[in-house]
């Protein structure tokens, strides 16, 4: 299976120490603080999830991992090495998938192994394989513009794991789904993140899908962006171990956890309103 | 009041500004939708009828506008006698080697130097003064100088169609880099690409449809500078066809030559469009 070689996977981590970022507005403005004083670590086998109110920095922190961005002081390590630029160890599922038209769907998904030189016959192979993994078998050669969207996120996905990265950074991967699709492709990601033990970094709008996913949420809240609270959870592993996803989303355990995040997030927003009156 | 009443009537105005009902089969509001085959080809039937009309009744003298029949007859004898020395096939051809010489030599300057001007600073910062410069500026008026510097023959011919067709063509792949997505751009890079591989493989053809359309408007700035690039010291050509045909007055001869240029540009730019089907099927699909 692809990658999937799980015995005595080596560690590798992220680490994000004492991040800054400020964006300038003009000469005579303070700049913006997007990001204030990060500190994060993420190891093989974590599934971290960055929930918060818009305008907390989420996109910043992952376009900062991703190597899109230069934090203004602080460093991100991966594997003790200094991330100065996107590489093929971190790829990104975006929000709107950003696939490549140009490119049929098996083609887009075996686009990382052609920059990497891989011989086309072997880049196919391995693509398919992904393919199949994300239930996109029969559909190698159709447009991605034909695709529903649901689809073309999961061809997205297919992309980001091809290159075989030590983390996936994903940007709302589900935020444009219907709410059907959206489980589902939520319980498919579980399984991938299970099947190949990747560090996972995951940006949501959604408390329950930061909840369920997680097997740690990290709050963050605005103005200054910064993480506000860290939670250890394990709602995922009550889903691996059998249980349905909706009744692990109705369980008692489950809505207090949810009020208790919500709270939260709404205490951001009152402040922001607040800041305006 | 009065206002409403006027509504209310149904005048002419009124009723081509109303909103109009939703039709089986159509996306309400798309601007301009339906076929338009049939109203062009009774558009063309009525202006040929007109024509026929005002020149058979005898309204106006052929001298200034000869019969259809009469340019049909003169685009007979001249694909068979020749007009000037040559027939219409040689000055077709002539004009067609100069147009499409120019026209390929814009490309292959052109496409790679907007290019460059969309990815680079230095680049644009370079070849912006220069382009926009020469770029407004009608070729009839640096004609001159181009035959001082390269003489009467073809050169200055074909530097002048060339010269008219590598602006659009360079305006159009600089603004095609911005196609692409930051999105996709980023896509690439955290795949692992190197900035020449993004380039090949996502602003290239993220820029193709841009390209394509400037490439059809730089062909017509081409042909319409052929006439100019043919007055002077020209032998053969469509375009001297027409101005040696207008000094004698042969009017027929001009109006053929005209409808010939017009003839061999409409077929040329169809193909570019099925070029663009094939090429870039999925324009404004994603």
């Amino acid at each position: 299976m692809v990658a999937g070689q799980m015995e005595e996977p080596p560690v590798s981590t992220l680490q994000i120490d004492n991040a800054n970022v400020l964006f300038p507005i003009s000469a005579n403005e303070a700049p913006i603080q997007a990001l204030q004083d990060i500190n994060l670590e993420i190891e093989s086998g974590e599934f971290v999830v960055a929930l918060g109110a818009s305008g907390c920095g989420k996109s910043t922190l992952l376009n900062l991992m991703a190597g899109f961005l230069a934090p203004s002081s602080g460093q991100i390590r991966l594997n003790g090495q200094f991330v100065e630029g996107p590489g093929a160890d971190r790829s990104v599922v975006f929000q709107n998938h950003a696939l490549f038209p140009w490119l049929n769907v098996i083609d887009n998904v075996a686009f990382g192994l052609k920059l990497q030189g891989v011989e086309v016959g072997e880049r196919l192979a391995t693509a398919g394989e992904y393919l199949k993994l994300l239930g996109l078998e029969g559909f190698e050669k159709r447009p991605v513009y034909e695709l529903s969207g649901g689809m073309q996120q999961r061809v997205g996905i297919a992309r980001a794991l091809t290159s075989d990265p030590e983390i996936l950074l994903m940007d709302e991967p589900l935020g444009a789904l219907d709410a059907l699709s959206r489980e589902k492709a939520q319980e498919l990601i579980l399984s991938i993140w299970k099947e190949t033990g990747k560090m996972i970094f995951f940006i949501t709008h959604s408390v329950e899908e930061a909840l369920f996913m997680s097997s740690r949420l990290i709050v963050m809240s605005p103005r200054p962006g910064r993480i506000t609270n860290t939670f250890k959870l394990n709602f995922s592993r009550q889903y691996f171990e059998g249980e349905d996803a909706r009744m692990i989303k109705a369980s008692p355990d489950f809505i207090a956890m949810r009020e208790q995040v919500l709270a939260i997030i709404f205490g951001d927003e009152l402040a922001k309103e607040g800041d305006h009156v | 009041m009065y206002k409403q009443q006027r509504v209310k009537s149904g005048g002419f105005f009124a009723r081509i500004m109303r909103a109009r009902p939703t039709r089986p089969g159509e996306t309400y509001g798309v601007p301009g939708q339906g076929d338009s085959l049939l109203i062009s080809a009774i558009t063309a039937l009525i202006l040929l009828g007109g024509w026929s009309l005002v020149t058979g009744m005898g309204w106006i003298k052929p001298l200034f506008m000869p019969s259809p029949l009469a340019v049909f007859h003169t685009f007979i004898n001249t694909a068979t006698d020749g007009f000037a020395g040559a027939t219409l096939l040689e000055h077709a051809w002539v004009s067609f080697l100069r147009v499409f010489g120019a026209f390929s030599l814009a490309c292959i300057i052109g496409i790679p130097l907007g290019l460059a001007m969309g990815m680079s600073r230095v680049a644009r910062g370079v070849f912006d003064p220069p382009i926009e410069f020469y770029r407004p500026i009608p070729p009839l008026a640096y004609l001159p100088l181009m035959i001082i510097w390269f003489g009467i023959g073809n050169l200055s011919k074909v530097l002048l169609i060339y010269l008219s067709i590598l602006a659009p063509l360079a305006l159009g792949a600089r603004a095609g880099v911005r196609s692409a997505a930051i999105e996709q751009i980023h896509a690439a890079y955290s795949l692992g690409a190197t900035r020449w591989q993004v380039l090949r493989n996502v602003i290239l053809p993220a820029a193709m449809p841009e390209i394509l359309t400037s490439m059809r408007i730089g062909i017509g700035f081409g042909w319409t500078t052929l006439v100019a690039a043919e007055m002077v010291a020209a032998t053969h050509g469509l375009g001297y066809m027409v101005l040696t045909a207008s000094q004698f007055l042969q009017t027929d001869t001009v109006i053929m030559g005209i409808i010939v240029i017009a003839i061999i540009a409409y077929v040329f730019d169809m193909l570019m469009r099925w070029f663009e089907r094939r090429l870039v099927p999925w324009k404004g699909k994603m």
